[in-house]
């Protein structure tokens, strides 16, 4: 940052707030600075995203960590003849705290950040990621250097082994031994590749990392690649991350420009570039091998391990993959060491992990906590609670692949293990909150039917398998099911984990054997009861007319589009269930809340 | 295969095979090919493919095997305005298949096609990553939060005169 302005604007410019058109705000707040001949004072800056994306667009003014929430280019004025100018907050931006409703002028006492500790987010919202110059200031590259000039690269591969640090994308391999069996393997050409297919449905910390810190992520894999002894990098990303592809490419070609990737880096006679690689939609891709095979240009399809990719990867060369969080780490281990890294998080799971918070919660962003953390903390300090005050239901962490955990499990401190003894899993960090409105079944359903899209189709047991698991489900949401259904459920879920090929298929039955387990009673009263109670199951739901209250105004009938309403002028109507379509028009028209669902 | 036939114009084989060339015409960079294929014509239908297969000598079959395995690629043309709905799971729980069910009923279209003046398709993906707004609607390139079904008809109408 540019140290002799007195203050700087930091402009939120993540996906989500540029949606919230970021940029203008950005422009308005240059503009006004100009206008007020304040250009020399204070400086309009675009950084990563801040996490808050629940209150975007968001705009912090540094150095007295004042947070802005929701802001619009029409505040830009206000906020530079006030605050830059006066040096008065603008009090209707604050954030405001929900429970004793007074504004917090410090972004460090909101609760959202107070639990937070970020070192894979070190730089997002802080830098401008697509200026060098600022990641340099705040010890960029030096990791890189230390490597290359005091370090061997057993020394690096044993810094990251006692660090703890394990697989961030899931799997939860330990970072370290996945080097050194790389490392160990010969050939003459080795891989470095970067996970950035990020397809799990609801969390975006890659995104976030790449768009906030993209130069984390090159220093990292170069470092990675002389551990290993690899002299080329491969980031897979997902196409439909057009931001976070910008941003690297002008990473990338800064990096080149500094010396800092290339040939002969700090003249120590190692090279290392990096490429990038496009993902096309899919989400299987997310696994290793299918990801190696959708780089050499073929279909996204896993093979079996081993070999595994370490001894024999990409153009059948060694080559090691870690996810995009795992490498945020990398530079901040070898700078602050590895003892420093493991005091932090618990016992088997070190560090921290970072969390995409999404769903009925109050605060949907994205969080870096300490392992070990609990779930309660995480979803009701820093997330706010559930929204409009409804009842918490159940979490689902894992994504498509992880499970539905309940109010039982909200003490239980968030690691790798915990979360796989509950029937979930770690996953790549998406927390997806429900309320008292989503039916169980019908997430199950819904994971479902990602899954038989996603599925490759090379093994039966996850092509047919989740196929036939989701038309069961499809009976039970219908109220067709027997007993008979839920059983063969269960067992069918069991074998596909057991027989698939890959992560993928061994997953995927996750969803529905965790809400077996821990909401068994709604799947009970839809096969018995025919009944759903978060009012989810169209098929379930009778829209019935209330005798008492309705005044027989024909509005209902006029409206209905099957024509099932009866009954005339200022006589109590009736609905014809057999030929209701429930779609919900009726309840919508009656001024007397004369209809309800049953 | 598509059912639509097209007859490639000179200049379309010669962008195709300039695109081809610029890979130094390898197999490897399939995907990357097909990306910068589709980003020129906007699809690939199996004449272009043609195109590719011939010029990286990997057959047709591996090609539409590509084509169809990853959702990005398509081979039906896209309306002007193709319109994505997220149904990612922050946005599903917050909502999305009513809207994505409004779109349907307001444009007369399935998930997959496109009105018949061409005008817009319908398309659904999984998750862009914005779920601090969710339900997301992408609309080109422009994107829409925190939807209700009853702002599709107003969103609509921003493209009535395009």
């Amino acid at each position: 940052m540019a140290q002799q302005l007195k203050m700087q604007l930091l402009v939120c410019g993540g996906t989500g707030c540029r949606a919230s058109e970021s940029e203008s705000i950005e422009a308005a707040l240059a503009r006004e600075l100009k206008a007020h001949g304040l250009e020399n004072e204070a400086k309009v800056i675009t950084t990563g995203c801040f996490g808050f994306c629940e209150k975007g667009p968001i705009v912090k003014v540094h150095p007295d960590n004042t947070f802005y929430t929701q802001v619009t280019p029409a505040d830009a004025r206000e906020i530079v003849e006030e605050h830059v100018l006066k040096g008065r907050k603008v009090e209707r931006l604050l954030y405001t705290d929900p429970e004793n409703k007074e504004h917090v002028p410090d972004s460090r006492h909101m609760g959202f950040y107070r639990k937070q500790i970020r070192i894979a987010l070190r730089n997002c919202g802080f830098i401008n990621p697509e200026n060098i110059d600022e990641y340099l200031a705040r010890d960029g590259y030096e990791a890189l250097g230390k490597c290359l000039a005091e370090m061997t690269p057993d020394a690096v591969i044993d810094i990251m082994k006692k660090s703890g640090l394990r697989g961030r994308g899931g799997g939860g391999f330990p970072t370290g031994l996945k080097w050194e069996i790389t490392r160990k393997s010969v050939a003459d050409q080795k891989y470095v590749v970067c996970n950035a297919d990020e397809g799990d449905p609801g969390a975006f910390m890659d995104r976030s990392i790449l768009e906030g810190d993209p130069h984390a992520i090159l220093e990292a894999m170069a470092i990675c690649g002389y551990a290993i002894g690899a002299t080329k990098g491969l980031i897979y990303i997902r196409a439909e991350y057009p931001l976070a592809i910008k941003r690297l490419k002008i990473a990338i070609d800064q990096a080149m420009e500094y010396g800092l990737l290339g040939k002969n880096i700090f003249e120590t006679g190692f090279d290392f570039d990096v490429e990038l690689r496009y993902g096309a939609g899919a989400f299987v891709c997310g696994e290793e091998t299918a990801l190696i095979h959708s780089m050499e240009g073929s279909r996204g399809e896993p093979t079996f391990k081993p070999p595994f990719p370490s001894v024999e990867g990409y153009m059948g060369k060694p080559t090691n993959v870690n996810n995009v969080e795992t490498f945020a780490n990398v530079p901040i281990i070898i700078n602050k060491g590895a003892d420093w890294f493991a005091s932090i998080g618990t016992e088997r799971s070190k560090g921290t992990k970072v969390f995409a918070l999404a769903g009925k919660i109050n605060n949907v962003g994205l969080i870096e906590v300490p392992m070990g953390t609990t779930l309660r903390e995480v979803i009701f300090e820093i997330g706010g609670g559930i929204k409009d005050g409804k009842e918490f239901k159940a979490v689902q962490t894992g994504g498509p692949s992880g499970g539905c955990l309940t109010q039982k499990h909200l003490d239980i401190p968030i690691e790798y293990e915990t979360l796989v003894e509950a029937g979930s899993m770690m996953g790549s960090g998406g927390m997806i909150v429900m309320d008292e409105d989503d039916c169980m079944v019908s997430m199950a359903k819904f994971y479902l039917e990602f899954t038989v899209e996603e599925s490759c189709g090379k093994c039966s047991p996850c092509r047919i398998g989740n196929k036939r698991l989701h038309e069961m489900l499809e009976t039970v949401t219908e109220g067709k099911a027997t007993m008979e259904t839920l059983e063969k459920l269960k067992n069918l879920s069991n074998v596909i984990k057991d027989t698939s090929l890959c992560g993928l298929g061994q997953t995927a039955p996750n969803p529905v054997l965790s809400t077996l387990n821990n909401f068994w009673d709604e799947y009970l009263e839809h096969v018995e009861d025919h009944k759903c109670r978060a009012g989810a199951c169209k098929s379930l739901m009778r829209y019935v007319i209330i005798p008492d209250n309705c005044v027989g105004c024909t509005a209902c009938a006029r409206n209905c589009p099957v024509n099932c309403i009866s009954g005339e002028r200022k006589q109590v109507h009736e609905i014809d269930q057999s030929t209701c379509i429930k779609c919900g028009t009726c309840m919508e028209k009656c001024k007397f809340n004369a209809i309800e669902i049953v | 295969m598509s059912s639509i036939k097209i007859k490639l114009k000179e200049k379309d084989v010669a962008k195709i095979i300039e695109i081809c060339d610029s890979f130094d015409n390898n197999p490897g960079d399939l995907i990357n090919v097909l990306h910068k294929v589709q980003g020129e014509f906007g699809y690939l239908p199996a004449e272009v493919q043609e195109v590719v297969s011939n010029q990286l000598k990997v057959s047709l079959a591996k090609i539409y095997g590509v084509v169809t395995f990853y959702s990005f690629f398509t081979m039906i043309p896209r309306g002007k305005h193709p319109i994505s709905i997220c149904t990612g799971t922050a946005c599903y729980v917050r909502g999305a298949e009513k809207v994505l069910d409004e779109f349907k009923k307001v444009l007369g279209i399935k998930v997959g096609e496109s009105t018949a003046d061409g005008k817009f398709s319908l398309t659904c993906l999984r998750c862009v990553g914005a779920c601090g707004l969710a339900p997301v609607v992408q609309i080109g390139d422009k994107t829409y939060g925190r939807l209700a079904p009853d702002d599709v008809k107003r969103i609509l109408d921003e493209y009535a005169d395009n």
